[in-house]
C-alpha cells in the first residue's frame, strides 16, 4: 500500500468560528481498508473535522482529496454521492417509519410510478443481510434495539456505494455484545476495502479495533501513530496535551490538613445505565477530584448524587442520614448543590436577569410564598457580582446575554448563595478564560477552607491535581482507583485513566 | 438606581406593543370619532364609549390574565371558553333550578372553574400531555358537560345578586370593570408579590434548569392552569349575568382565541418564559376598543373581522424582532 495515494486526505484545514479556531491547519489521512481511530477531548476539533470532510461545514482554508482528486462537497448529501458517508452518534433516522422505509427513504424502488412495497422489503433485507443482521424490516425503527438502529444507519450509509465510512461515537449507547457485533461488521467492511474513521472515547476500543490513531488537540492533528506502537498512557498524554515528563513533575501540592476524616457525604453503590456501582466519600473541607475521559461516568455520578437523575440503585447519605434520590429539591434541602456541566441546557435561564438567576435557588428553597423581594435579590446578586467579578453592566441584564464565562459565574453564584454543605462542580472552568479559571480554582480553595465538602470534575487533569486533595479516577463507568495526598500526580491519574497494568 | 429604572423599563417594554396600539386607537378616536371621550353620568352611573369599552372588554381581560400565566409556562389553555360555559351553567342551574342561594351558586361556579384548571394542570404537568392537546380535551368535552348541566336548554334566571354581577354599579363604576380591575390587582399581587411569577418564568424559559434549581416545576405549571380556570369561571359568570341566562352552546365561544391574542399583544412570549399581566389587560382592551370603534363608524360586522385581523397583524409585525431588524437595515442610508 506504501506509495498508493491515501483514500481520503485532508491538508491544512482551517475553520474559524467567532472566537474559536475550531480547525487550525488540521491534516488527516485515511488508507483504503483501514480502520482509523480519531481521538481527542471535547473541543479538540474532531467533529469540526468530520463536518469539513462531509461538507456539513465548508472549511475556510485547506483541501480534501478523495482518491487523489480534490473534492469540495457542499452538503453531506453531496459527500455521500462522492462516497463519504457518516453515521452520527444520535441515530439520524425516522423512528416512526419501518426499518425498510428508513433504509430506502427517497430512493424506493417503484413500479408503475408507485412504491413497490415488496421490492422495498426485499432490498432492505438484502442490505441488512450484508451486515450479517437479521431483523424484521417491516417493524417501526423506533421499536428495534439501538444496536439494530445503528446497524440500519450504517446499512443506509453503505447502500450509497460508500468508500469512506465515518462512525461518530457509534458505541456510546451500546452494550458489550452489541459493540462486539458492530466491530465484526466494521472489520468486514474494512476487509472489503472501505476506509473507516472511528471516533470514540473508549481507549480500549481503539486497541481492539483500529490500526492507526490520529490524535487531535486544539484544532490540529498532534500525532498519527500505529496503534500498536502507541502505549495507552502516551495516548492519554497526547489527548490531554501533557508530556509524560512534565506529568511526573506536577504533583499534588494540596495536602489539605483541614479535611476531616468523617465524610459529609457518602455514596454507596450508585448506578444508572452503564455507570456504577460507584462509592465515594466527600469530606468536610476537602475537594475530591473526579477524573476520567469523556463518557467515563463523571457527570452521571454527580447528577445521581444531586438528584438530577434517579439512580437505579445505591444510596446517598449526608452526615449519616439518607437522602431520598431522584429529586434536586430534596438534595438541595439536604445541602447538596450541583453546578451542572451543560450550562446552557441545565443551568442558565436566559430570559431572566442576572439578579433573578442568582436568587433562583435561594428563592426556590424558601418557597413561593416567602419572596425575597427585589431589594433582597439585588443585595444577593450584587454581592456575588462583586466577589466573583461577574462582568455585567448591571444585575438587571438578561443572563443569556452574558459571555460564557460570566454565565458560568452566575450559575456558581446561584449555588454559593444557598450556602451548600456539599458542592458538586462539573466542569466549572470549561470554555472560560484563564483569569476566570484561576478565580474559580481559588474559590474552590476558599470554600474548602470554610468547611464545604467539594466534588470537582474537570477534563484537565492538571487542574484536578492542582485543586483536589484526593482524586477518584473513573474508567468506563467504574472506579479505576483512588489517589490521595502525595500520590495525587498527573502521571498517576493518567496511568489509572489509561488502565495500565490491565493491558500490556 | 439606573439599574432599577432599566428593570422597570424592561418590564414595561414587554407591554409596549399593546400600549402603543391602544394609544394609536385612542388617537384615531380623538380625531375621527366625535364624542368618544365624553363621559356622562346617568343617575350617578358613568356612561360613554370609553366606559363601554372597559365594560365589554372585562371578560377578555379576565381570560387574558389567566392565559398570560399559562403561556408563560410554555403552555396554552384552549379550554377557557368551555370553562366559561360550564361556570355559567353551574351557577344558573343551581340558582334557577335548585333554588340555591346566589352566593353559593357563585362559589360553586368558581370552584368548578378551579377544578377544570386543576384537570388541565394534571394532564400537562402531571401526565406530560402537550398543552394544546390536553386543553383541547376540555375545550370539546367542557361544552358537552355544560350541556348536560343545563339539559340542553338555555337556563334563564332572575336573581338580584347574579344580575348585579354584570349590570350593577358601585360608586358609579360598572361591576365588570371593577371585577376585572380587582382580578388584575389580585393576579399582580399573587405573581409579582410572591415568587410565583419568577418560578413561572423560570419554568417556562428553561424547565430543566428550574428543576435543578429546586423549583417545583410541576406544581408551578399546574397552579398557572388553576388560576386560568378560576379567571375563566369568573368571566363565565359575567357572560351569563350579561344575558341573564346560561347558554352552554355560545357562552365564551372562540374567546380562547381573543385571550391568546390579548396575551401575546401584551408582550407574553408564546415560547414561554415571560409574561406581562398589565400588557395582557391592555391587549384585551385594544381588541375591544377596536371592535367598539368600528361599530361606532358603522362598519359592517363582516368587514369588522377583516379590519381587526389587519390591525392585529400590524401589531404583531411591529413587535417581531426580525421585522424590526429588517426595518433598521433598510432605513440605514
Amino acid at each position: 500500500m506504501g506509495d498508493a495515494p491515501p483514500l481520503l486526505e485532508a491538508r491544512g484545514l482551517v475553520k474559524v468560528y467567532p472566537g474559536v479556531r475550531a480547525l487550525d491547519g488540521a491534516d488527516f489521512s485515511l488508507r483504503a481498508g483501514e480502520i482509523h481511530a480519531l481521538m481527542g477531548e471535547n473541543g479538540a476539533g474532531k467533529s469540526t473535522l468530520v463536518k469539513a470532510l462531509t461538507g456539513a461545514v465548508p472549511p475556510d482554508a485547506g483541501e480534501v482529496r478523495l482518491g487523489g482528486r480534490v473534492v469540495r462537497p457542499r452538503t453531506p448529501v453531496e459527500a455521500q454521492t462522492l462516497g463519504i458517508s457518516t453515521v452520527y452518534q444520535e441515530v439520524n433516522l425516522a423512528p416512526n417509519l419501518s426499518l425498510a422505509e428508513n433504509l430506502l427513504l427517497g430512493r424506493q424502488p417503484r413500479r408503475f410510478g408507485l412504491i413497490d412495497r415488496r421490492a422495498v422489503r426485499r432490498r432492505a433485507e438484502e442490505l441488512m443481510a450484508r451486515l450479517g443482521v437479521r431483523a424484521d424490516v417491516g417493524r417501526p425503527l423506533g421499536s428495534l434495539p439501538i444496536a439494530v438502529q445503528q446497524m440500519a444507519a450504517i446499512a443506509r450509509a453503505l447502500d450509497l456505494d460508500a468508500r469512506v465510512l465515518i462512525l461518530d461515537e457509534p458505541t456510546s449507547s451500546l452494550d458489550a455484545d452489541e459493540t462486539a457485533r458492530l466491530f465484526g461488521v466494521v472489520r468486514g467492511l474494512a476487509a472489503r476495502g472501505i476506509g473507516v474513521v472511528f471516533i470514540t472515547h473508549f481507549i480500549g476500543q481503539v486497541y481492539d479495533l483500529c490500526a492507526r490513531v490520529t490524535v487531535m488537540r486544539n484544532g490540529r492533528a498532534v500525532a498519527v501513530r500505529d496503534a500498536r506502537a502507541l502505549p495507552s498512557l502516551e495516548l492519554v498524554a497526547l489527548m490531554l496535551g501533557v508530556s509524560i515528563d512534565e506529568a511526573r513533575a506536577i504533583g499534588g501540592t494540596h495536602a489539605r490538613a483541614g479535611s476531616s476524616a468523617d465524610p459529609a457525604l457518602r455514596s454507596r453503590g450508585l448506578r444508572r445505565g452503564r455507570v456504577g456501582p460507584i462509592d465515594l466519600d466527600l469530606r468536610r473541607g476537602g475537594a475530591l477530584g473526579l477524573a476520567g475521559l469523556l463518557g467515563s461516568g463523571r457527570t452521571e455520578t454527580a447528577r445521581m448524587i444531586a438528584g438530577a437523575d434517579r439512580p437505579e440503585g445505591g444510596r446517598v447519605e449526608i452526615d449519616g442520614r439518607g437522602v431520598r434520590p431522584g429529586s434536586p429539591r430534596r438534595a438541595i434541602a439536604a445541602g447538596i448543590a450541583l453546578c451542572p456541566e451543560d450550562r446552557k441546557a441545565d443551568a442558565i435561564v436566559p430570559g431572566l436577569s442576572v439578579r433573578e438567576n442568582i436568587a433562583l435557588a435561594v428563592q426556590a428553597r424558601r418557597g413561593w410564598w416567602r419572596p425575597i423581594g427585589r431589594r433582597g435579590q439585588r443585595a444577593i446578586a450584587e454581592r456575588f457580582v462583586r466577589s466573583l467579578r461577574i462582568a455585567t453592566p448591571g444585575v438587571e441584564k438578561p443572563a443569556g446575554e452574558l459571555s460564557g464565562g460570566n454565565q458560568q459565574k452566575v450559575v456558581l453564584a446561584r449555588w454559593l448563595a444557598v450556602e451548600p454543605r456539599v458542592l458538586l462542580l462539573d466542569e466549572p472552568t470549561r470554555g472560560i478564560d484563564v483569569g476566570a479559571k484561576a478565580e474559580i480554582e481559588r474559590l474552590v480553595g476558599d470554600l474548602c477552607a470554610r468547611g464545604v465538602a467539594m466534588l470537582f470534575i474537570s477534563s484537565e487533569i492538571e487542574e484536578v491535581v492542582r485543586v483536589c486533595d484526593r482524586v477518584l479516577v473513573l474508567r468506563d463507568g467504574r472506579a479505576a482507583g483512588e489517589l490521595s495526598g502525595g500520590g495525587v500526580t498527573v502521571e498517576s491519574v493518567m496511568r489509572l485513566i489509561a488502565g495500565e497494568g490491565e493491558r500490556a | 438606581m439606573r439599574d432599577a429604572a432599566r428593570a422597570a423599563l424592561r418590564a414595561f417594554g414587554r407591554a409596549a406593543p399593546a400600549a402603543v396600539a391602544v394609544g394609536l386607537l385612542l388617537a384615531f378616536n380623538a380625531a375621527y370619532t366625535p364624542g368618544f371621550f365624553d363621559l356622562t353620568t346617568v343617575e350617578g352611573r358613568l356612561a360613554g364609549s370609553m366606559v363601554d369599552v372597559l365594560n365589554r372588554g372585562a371578560v377578555v381581560v379576565l381570560l387574558a390574565l389567566g392565559m398570560a400565566l399559562v403561556i408563560a409556562t410554555g403552555g396554552v389553555d384552549l379550554s377557557v371558553g368551555a370553562v366559561m360555559a360550564i361556570a355559567g351553567a353551574t351557577a344558573a342551574t343551581l340558582a334557577a333550578r335548585h333554588g340555591v342561594n346566589a352566593w353559593s351558586a357563585i362559589a360553586a361556579a368558581v370552584a368548578v372553574g378551579a377544578a377544570a384548571g386543576a384537570f388541565n394542570g394534571a394532564l400537562v404537568a402531571g401526565a406530560g400531555v402537550q398543552p394544546i392537546v390536553a386543553t383541547l380535551v376540555l375545550m370539546v368535552a367542557g361544552r358537552g358537560a355544560a350541556q348536560l348541566l343545563t339539559g340542553g336548554q338555555i337556563v334563564t334566571f332572575n336573581d338580584p345578586v347574579l344580575n348585579f354581577l354584570d349590570a350593577g354599579f358601585v360608586a358609579g363604576a360598572p361591576m365588570p370593570v371593577l371585577i376585572a380591575a380587582a382580578a388584575l390587582a389580585c393576579s399582580l399581587l399573587l405573581s409579582r408579590g410572591t415568587a410565583l411569577g419568577l418560578f413561572i418564568e423560570a419554568a417556562g424559559d428553561n424547565e430543566r434548569a428550574a428543576r435543578l434549581a429546586g423549583v417545583r416545576v410541576r406544581a408551578v405549571k399546574a397552579s398557572a392552569y388553576v388560576l386560568c380556570g378560576l379567571a375563566a369561571a369568573i368571566a363565565g359568570l359575567l357572560a351569563a349575568s350579561d344575558i341573564r341566562a346560561a347558554d352552554a352552546n355560545n357562552a365564551g365561544l372562540y374567546l380562547e382565541l381573543d385571550a391568546i391574542l390579548a396575551a401575546v399583544l401584551g408582550g407574553t412570549s408564546l415560547r414561554g418564559g415571560r409574561f406581562s399581566l398589565a400588557g395582557a389587560a391592555l391587549g384585551a382592551l385594544f381588541i375591544q376598543g377596536l371592535t367598539t370603534t368600528l361599530y361606532l363608524h358603522d362598519v359592517s360586522p363582516n368587514a369588522t373581522l377583516i379590519v381587526k385581523a389587519a390591525a392585529v397583524l400590524a401589531v404583531c409585525l411591529a413587535a417581531s424582532e426580525r421585522v424590526r431588524a429588517w426595518i433598521k437595515i433598510r432605513s440605514r442610508p
